[in-house]
């Protein structure tokens, strides 16, 4: 296992240093003249070329790629010049919020997706599962900011006075905000990476909040997340949906599965301790394969609620030309995208002993 | 597989022949069955399953809908009924159809009007031209080069294919989305840079798919039989071995041009693939996001066509791989 993993981890080394020369590539072609993109009128050659001296960008290309990668060596994605701040500063207080959407919107999508698939193999063909199948071809056809937008519509317009009505937008109401992790614990003179990894966390807000007691915030929090997690859940939902049916009526045709119903053991137990455990196998694959989608969707889903998250700063990065926010942000997303992939790859191999002696 | 039904289909004709001046003593039974070709094989197996049924429908009549579009639009799809001295035309007005109640003296719009006093219907019809045009281009682009790049991989091996391989992995390693969006910003805010961002970012998915069918059959016997007859490397792969890896990279890119719709609906929607004005469902939905409450048809209309245009390519994609698949023909 131990050979296995180790194999993984090397494999990865060779993509890593791909995707930071790719994402070095694009960001200098992004802003072919990164002082006129940034000066804007002020920029003349003079002012320029001071600007290029200083910021390094009248070195050759190459080396300029050298010193990117030395000053990630040492954890430092440049300086952000449309925030003039950090862009690991900015990174820390926005990335909570698309990882707070990512998780809740990948929970519902498995919560609800694994069963409905089960119920879907369980009574194949009948109502039940043309109806489930109906619903997740549908779901998984409908762009995440049309159904967003529906949604937003129903539960926060619609529905406005009922007690089903839903914040449409924003992660809190008006006037409520949840206490730092620092403040709540008296750690304000933190510095460095321990400080960083708060602050992290404390944008989290349903896991600060939590960790905290802070529950009437929390509430409020939660309830702000229901309709974008929902909507960026659904695509996943219905391909999680579609895998466990189509896994789980290939198991149970299986003969494992015909010996155990021969020899008298319940049904149910037939399928939860028998069929489902080899079921989810491909089910556990294409779940970490939808968390690119899950980031890729988070730029839709933050825009339409309105949301300041990864996907929306990127977004902006790119349209402002602030091209070490470019850099910075996809390069994380696409490490976390990699990083996801080798675990779903080591628990692969952990679940499936053949998969280790490849 | 597939490939052998039809020489075997074929073989029946010769049999018959000298049995034709002389009286059959016993009939030959190759010369009775009906000869399979493998593409009356296929198209019976596709009409077979209800989805694709479903999905040919669905995409008959969009194609349909793209191809007629100046006949069947209603209006100029760009003109603003308020410059055309419509009498009574309201901003965002409701469908309007006069066979169905509607106002005699109201001007007919089967779809209402949009923010700009367009007609919403003519819009949506044109805007099936845009987004088939681009779901359609996009994935030929991705399916020609992913094939070049899988068949030099997968028949050269060795440290070419690492490296064209691994730089697949690195594409794939970027959400979709993300790296289309940075594309489109490095080449130019357009459409067709659009296109061809979308069209790139989906390279690898058949690159693989190539390569690991030319992996198979390398070393299959027939291959080594075309060798030994000295046919040429590229007629080998041209001849014998991309054919046989047709089927996976057509259900695949079924399934592909309704992702390409989707993402080229959301360049538009967050508004990187050129300008809002263009009839296209993405943009048509992003210029009047903010009016969901005032006038929900100019959202629902558009956003319907694009779910049922990405419906319409899953259930054909769906429908060709159980049909095309030789482990469910049971």
């Amino acid at each position: 296992m131990t050979r296995f993993i180790l194999r993984r981890l090397l494999l990865t080394i060779p993509v890593l240093f791909g995707l930071i020369l790719l994402v070095f590539i694009l960001s200098r072609i992004v802003t072919h003249d990164p002082c006129r993109a940034i000066l804007g009128e002020k920029a003349t050659d003079l002012i320029c070329a001071d600007f290029n001296r200083r910021m390094g960008f009248d070195q050759p290309i190459p080396v300029q790629f050298g010193i990117y990668v030395g000053q990630l060596a040492q954890g430092d994605l440049g300086t952000s010049t449309k925030f003039s701040r950090p862009v690991t500063e900015v990174l820390i207080e926005r990335l909570p919020t698309t990882v707070e959407l990512t998780v809740w919107a990948l929970l519902f999508a498995i919560i609800v997706g694994i069963p409905l698939g089960m119920l879907s193999a369980i009574k194949r063909n009948s109502p039940v599962d043309v109806g489930a199948m109906v619903v997740a071809n549908i779901g998984v056809s409908m762009p995440v900011f049309v159904l967003g937008l529906f949604l937003q519509f129903i539960f926060g317009v619609l529905l406005k006075n009922s007690p089903f009505s839903l914040p449409p937008s924003g992660r809190l109401s008006a006037g409520i905000d949840v206490k730092p992790l620092v403040d709540v614990w008296g750690m304000n003179d933190l510095t460095g990476i321990p400080r960083g990894i708060l602050d992290f966390l404390s944008g989290i807000y349903t896991f600060s909040a939590a960790v905290t007691g802070q529950w009437g915030a929390w509430g409020d929090a939660a309830r702000h997340l229901i309709l974008p997690a929902i909507a960026l859940g659904t695509i996943p939902l219905a391909i999680i949906a579609r895998i466990t049916r189509s896994s789980l009526l290939e198991v149970l045709g299986q003969d494992y599965v015909r010996t155990a119903r021969a020899k008298g053991v319940r049904e149910r137990t037939v399928i939860i301790r028998h069929a489902t455990r080899n079921a989810l196998l491909p089910v556990v694959t294409v779940i970490g394969l939808q968390l690119g989608l899950l980031f890729a969707g988070a730029v839709l889903t933050e825009s339409t609620f309105n949301l300041a998250g990864v996907g929306r700063t990127l977004y902006e990065a790119i349209i402002g030309r602030d091209f070490a926010v470019i850099q910075g942000f996809i390069l994380i997303v696409a490490v976390a995208y990699v990083v996801v992939n080798l675990i779903v790859d080591v628990s692969y191999g952990y679940l499936d002993p053949r998969i280790r002696l490849r | 597989m597939s490939a052998t039904t039809g020489p075997l289909g074929s073989g029946a004709m010769p049999a018959g022949s000298p049995g034709a001046s002389v009286p059959a003593i016993m009939d030959d039974p190759l010369a009775r069955t009906r000869a399979t070709s493998l593409w009356r094989d296929t198209v019976s197996n596709i009409l077979r399953q209800r989805s694709a049924i479903v999905g040919l429908v669905i995409l008959g009549i969009l194609v349909l809908a793209a191809v007629f579009a100046p006949i069947i639009a209603t209006h100029d799809p760009n003109a603003s009924m308020l410059q055309l001295h419509e009498q009574g035309a309201v901003k965002r007005s409701p469908p309007c159809i006069h066979a169905l109640g509607c106002a005699a003296d109201k001007p007919e719009h089967l779809l209402g009007l949009d923010g700009n006093f367009r007609d919403v219907f003519s819009r949506v019809v044109f805007g099936a031209r845009v987004s088939l045009g681009v779901g359609f281009a996009s994935v030929f682009l991705a399916i020609i080069i992913g094939t070049l790049i899988g068949a030099t991989a997968g028949y050269a091996g060795g440290w070419v294919d690492n490296v064209l391989m691994r730089l697949m992995d690195v594409i794939l390693a970027f959400p979709s989305l993300l790296l289309a969006i940075a594309i489109v910003s490095a080449l130019g805010r357009n459409l067709f840079n659009a296109l061809l961002a979308i069209g790139i970012v989906a390279i690898p998915v058949y690159a693989r798919i190539v390569r690991s069918s030319v992996l198979s059959l390398r070393e299959a016997d027939f291959v080594t039989a075309s060798r030994a007859l000295g046919e040429s490397n590229r007629g080998i792969l041209l001849r014998r071995i991309l054919p046989n890896s047709l089927t996976p990279i057509v259900v695949q890119g079924t399934l592909g041009i309704g992702g390409a719709v989707l993402e080229i609906a959301a360049l538009t929607f967050v508004g990187v693939a050129g300008s809002l004005d263009v009839a296209e469902w993405g943009s048509m939905i992003s210029v009047e996001s903010q009016q969901l409450l005032n006038a929900p048809h100019v959202i629902l209309v558009p956003g319907l066509a694009i779910t049922l245009t990405v419906l319409g390519f899953n259930l054909l994609g769906d429908g060709l791989r159980d049909a095309l698949d030789p482990r469910l023909n049971r």
